[in-house]
């Protein structure tokens, strides 16, 4: 079977994917699914789903070629621009898909789960812009560390619910929305926010985020006048990977690069990075690539960025792991800061630390393709989002906050 | 006994089956032991042993609170195993509620065997439909270990129709739409739940969770239903006890008045 036609009815990518959830949430994936199908298939709900992208949010996203990036890295680099979309991430183009698909099913309610808040103001904000009550579940420990991103979806007027049980983060944030979900099928959709969980998610996701790709692959043919020679991506639940990978998986010549969350470095067990240093198992609704010790417990995970940690992957890209159509490595928290600065002093442009894995990960395979091709590589790196959200974590890195505040009059000239 | 014998004795006596819920190693694996032998001398028929899951999407708090306990406490598969083992050589009908990513580590295979070495009848898998489950089917089929999958109110009439097929000993039907824990009136969607399920299969036994706590609600559930399934109530007599022997006392004696309740609710 080729990879356009994955997954298969039941929500199979191989041996990957599938619906690992309680019998009560069937019925409302099967009703999910076919109105998904239907709406796929209506100009209507695509003209309206393209309108929004087009004039809210601000889609297409540039493809940018960063001149003096390129020659720092010895590679032709050309950014897809998703930090420029509205609410600053490519996740704006799944909540108002997943939002626009509510409204259809006649649900005046949607939930969502967040780890740092970026889904969660995102869900907000198409909960906003189509009437909808939304109500977000978020770890405890990640309200207390966002407390700004909690004030912006209480502004959006969302109810946020701090989630106590567990590690107090992302995995048990996304297991109480479940358990809202169980209870609350007949009225509310659940606008999960990665290319994750049981089917259909997984395809409905990729599918409304898909225009990364499918934008980029055009803008090459048009700005370059052919494909590039690879592909980098930050991979945590993997939406945004999948977003632009999509549309390449036929052009073989093509290289698939996806980077996790390597955390502290895989060997020393404090990472995100489920495909490079988990296993095959079950979570969240769906078989896949997993962080779990012996006895298949879910293990924590750890990594500098919020939107990564996370320990799980989205079903398809364990299956383009498997298949080798894309190669996934891990990039550490130290050389995804190192990529951030270089992207913020060479091009002006702030990342997103998830994005920044992208760029470290780029600069990775940069002398690789060189050396491979014989020539100078072209490489489109999804900048995924900006990084206003990580000034806080970044600023904390480089111990540049303490410098703020210790200026003194007369001292800094 | 097997699950049919237990159910068809009760059957016999005109009245429910009760079976009483406790997690593997909370707050010990000796504890949890002691909890679920007490349960069994005081009334209840079958004891459903939770293999404590980092993430259980189907349980509400209390069963989350006593499974972080019991993992905090270090408990391992294996040592879920060991408990089955006591408490089924201790003369209880013993089943296994889990989640479905630990048998899939262990092995399908091999853990169906060790179940059934360590003398479960059962097993109940919350997350597992049977559209995912041709594996395990075809290893609790080797090993004789009855299956049971979960039907809901929400389950067409289609997939209820094809997940009574693919249950072995029991069929678990979730009252209400929601997660475990007790509450204060128990739904009407039950007794419509389970005569759905009578409906495709007269001869299948069917147990009602998610709600019960007391005495009054096991009776009324047992008018309906061949099973009552009580767990957070159960188990919060251990969580909410100063100390273990009065959590011992509470869980024997509401064991005891639910055993009276699946007693006095009329048959069906």
């Amino acid at each position: 079977m080729t990879a356009e036609a994955l997954p298969d009815l039941a929500g199979h990518f191989g041996r990957y994917g599938g619906r690992f959830v309680p019998e009560a949430l069937v019925r409302a994936l099967d009703e999910l699914d076919a109105a998904y199908r239907e709406a796929k298939n209506d100009p209507v709900f695509q003209d309206r789903f393209h309108g929004l992208l087009r004039d809210y949010a601000g889609t297409p996203s540039l493809l940018y070629r960063a001149e003096r990036l390129s020659e720092a890295l010895g590679a032709e680099i050309l950014l897809k621009r998703e930090d420029l979309n509205h609410t600053g991430a490519h996740k704006v183009r799944n909540v108002l898909g997943q939002a626009l698909l509510a409204k259809r099913m006649g649900k005046p309610r949607v939930i969502a789960e967040t780890g740092a808040g970026q889904h969660g103001v995102a869900s907000a904000t198409a909960a906003a812009l189509l009437d909808l009550e939304c109500v977000v579940y978020m770890g405890e420990t990640d309200t207390e560390r966002q407390a700004l991103n909690v004030a912006r979806m209480r502004m959006l007027g969302a109810t946020v619910v701090p989630v106590t049980n567990g590690s107090r983060t992302l995995k048990d944030a996304l297991n109480e929305a479940l358990r809202d979900w169980v209870a609350s099928v007949d009225t509310t959709h659940y606008l999960l926010g990665t290319a994750a969980g049981p089917h259909p998610f997984p395809e409905i996701v990729r599918d409304f985020v898909g225009g990364i790709g499918t934008e980029a692959r055009e803008q090459c043919l048009t700005q370059l006048g052919r494909l590039p020679d690879a592909i980098a991506a930050c991979v945590g639940g993997g939406s945004n990977a999948i977003g632009i990978f999509h549309a390449f998986v036929p052009d073989q010549q093509v290289r698939l690069y996806g980077f996790e969350a390597g955390g502290d470095g895989v060997e020393t067990g404090r990472h995100a990075a489920s495909i490079t240093g988990g296993s095959a198992g079950v979570l969240h609704g769906a078989r896949t690539y997993v962080l779990q010790d012996e006895d298949g417990q879910t293990v924590e995970s750890h990594s500098i960025s919020a939107g990564l940690d996370y320990p799980g992957v989205g079903p398809e890209h364990a299956w383009l792991h498997d298949t080798g159509r894309a190669a996934y490595e891990p990039v550490t928290d130290d050389e995804a800061m190192a990529a951030f600065q270089l992207l913020c002093r060479t091009e002006g442009i702030i990342p997103a630390i998830e994005s920044a894995h992208a760029l470290a990960g780029a600069a990775r395979i940069a002398p690789r393709l060189a050396a491979e091709l014989g020539r100078t590589p072209t490489i489109v790196v999804n900048l995924s989002g900006r990084g206003d959200k990580d000034v806080h974590t970044a600023g904390a890195y480089f111990g540049i906050l303490d410098q703020v505040e210790t200026i003194v009059p007369g001292e800094n000239s | 006994m097997s699950i049919s014998a237990t159910f068809g004795k009760a059957k016999a006596e005109g009245r429910s089956v009760l079976v009483g819920c406790m997690p593997a190693g909370f707050p010990t694996v000796d504890d949890s032991i002691a909890s679920m032998v007490a349960m069994a001398e005081a009334g209840c028929d079958v004891i459903e042993v939770e293999l404590p899951y980092s993430d259980p999407v189907m349980d509400g708090p209390v069963i989350q609170k006593a499974s972080d306990i019991a993992l905090a406490n270090g408990v391992r598969t294996r040592d879920t195993l060991r408990i089955i083992e006591a408490v089924a050589g201790a003369g209880a009908t013993v089943v296994l509620m889990t989640y479905w990513n630990p048998i899939e580590r262990y092995g399908v295979d091999a853990f169906a065997r060790d179940l059934a070495a360590a003398g479960a009848t059962g097993m109940i898998t919350p997350d597992l439909i049977p559209d995912e489950a041709g594996e395990w089917i075809a290893a609790a089929d080797r090993y004789g270990i009855d299956r049971t999958f979960l039907v809901s109110p929400s389950s067409t009439d289609d997939r209820l129709a094809m997940t009574v097929a693919n249950c072995r000993g029991f069929v678990y039907a979730t009252a209400l739409m929601g997660v475990t824990g007790a509450r204060t009136s128990v739904s009407s969607q039950a007794p419509e739940l389970v005569a759905r399920v009578r409906a495709v299969d007269p001869e299948m036994p069917v147990g009602v969770g998610l709600g019960v706590g007391t005495g009054a609600q096991a009776a009324e559930v047992a008018a309906f239903a061949d099973g009552v399934i009580v767990g957070s109530a159960l188990i919060r007599c251990v969580l909410e006890a100063p100390d273990l022997a009065t959590g011992h006392q509470r869980l024997r004696a509401l064991s005891a008045e639910l055993a009276e309740g699946v007693r006095s609710g009329a048959p069906s």
